[in-house]
């Protein structure tokens, strides 16, 4: 049976370095993903990942097991990518949108005829994927985040609030706000007639 | 229940963190209300596409870079953080035996090994220096024609 976040963290503190190898790796995809996802820039979200598992893994020592550990990683994570956004450090142009998208721009227009509805059904994919991704992007830095944290992490309101610092009631609005801006963007996107009452919650990664 | 406290409800039901009662009123609430059924729909689509969310594969460069920061770090605790000094210990102290001994043999071999020539030569030196004022002091030398004279001690006869 694979051994809890805690126990790896508390062998970790008791100078197991091989525990830490598989916190490393069970969370650096998700935790990537969710700086990337943050920060806009690949190159950026690995540079501030290593930063929030060395930021760990000198804390080990003070490590006491009263908050589940992934509020702890993501919390450092979400302060991190909220302070290399306002410093600006890791801020990319902002992309309206009404600007041509840098998928399209790249597409060979000339191999259209032969294989036009493979690269047609691949602009389409590609044009739905950005769309989705200046979706979130556009949405402010705090909401952005709770909307990663809601939807990719296993975690519950009260601990996405406590990684944000606000009450639950808060977030909830700060919840609110976000999808009701993504619902507005990714309007195009739906097929019609998609919506079942009795769906329940998606699992998650 | 109205359409201002369903805004807070709307999310929990869409992500399926509701209890089996507060379900049915939410969904009592959408039978009746378009504009919270057009919401819920809405949200319940952005639930779905954010599946599409594209992801970044992790580096290869990655685990390495943090392996080579982690070893970096200081007092990583480990098992030949404990054997590493005493190595070091280990060969100070076996120096300071070998220079302790070396200097205390120093002394008692360069004295005994040129004993049995040296001191030989020595030993022939004094003699002749002893017996240097004997041989300077002509009285003595001129008192030894004297003993030529004695019986037994004839010089030979000159014809």
């Amino acid at each position: 049976m694979a051994r809890s976040d805690v126990q790896l963290m508390l062998g970790v503190k008791a100078g197991d370095d091989t525990s830490f190898e598989l916190l490393l790796q069970r969370y650096r995809r998700p935790l990537i993903n969710f700086l990337y996802r943050m920060v806009r820039d690949s190159a950026s979200a690995e540079d501030l990942a290593q930063e929030v598992f060395l930021r760990v893994y000198r804390a080990r020592k003070d490590y006491a097991p009263n908050a589940k550990f992934t509020t702890w990683l993501f919390r450092i994570a979400t302060n991190l990518a909220l302070n290399a956004i306002r410093d600006g450090r890791h801020r990319q142009l902002d992309i309206s949108i009404d600007q041509p998208l840098e998928y399209g721009e790249e597409q060979p227009m000339i191999e259209v005829r032969d294989k036009a509805p493979v690269i047609e059904q691949q602009l389409i994919e590609r044009d739905r994927a950005a769309m989705i991704r200046q979706a979130v992007d556009a949405l402010p830095e705090k909401q952005r985040a709770a909307v990663l944290l809601h939807k990719y992490v296993d975690l519950d309101y009260a601990e996405i609030a406590r990684i944000l610092d606000c009450s639950e009631s808060a977030l909830k609005s700060l919840l609110f706000r976000a999808y009701e801006a993504l619902r507005v963007e990714l309007a195009p996107l739906v097929a019609p007639n998609s919506f079942s009452v009795n769906s329940g919650r998606i699992s998650r990664a | 229940m109205n359409c201002e406290r369903m805004e807070r409800r709307l999310l929990d039901y869409v992500d399926g963190r509701t209890s089996e009662s507060e379900r049915h009123v939410v969904e009592a609430h959408l039978e009746e209300c378009g504009a919270c059924r057009a919401r819920a729909r809405g949200f319940q689509s952005v639930w779905g596409i954010l599946d599409e969310l594209p992801e970044h594969e992790p580096s290869f460069a990655f685990d390495a870079r943090l392996q080579a920061r982690l070893a970096a770090e200081p007092a990583r605790t480990s098992f030949w953080t404990w054997l590493v000094p005493a190595p070091r210990m280990a060969l100070a102290l076996t120096l300071l035996a070998i220079g302790s001994v070396w200097l205390s043999t120093r002394p008692v071999s360069t004295v005994s090994q040129p004993s049995a020539a040296v001191v030989a030569n020595a030993e022939t030196d004094f003699g002749m220096i002893k017996d240097l004022p004997v041989l300077e002091n002509y009285d003595v030398l001129s008192s030894f024609d004297a003993l030529s004279q004695l019986p037994g001690q004839q010089p030979p006869a000159n014809d």
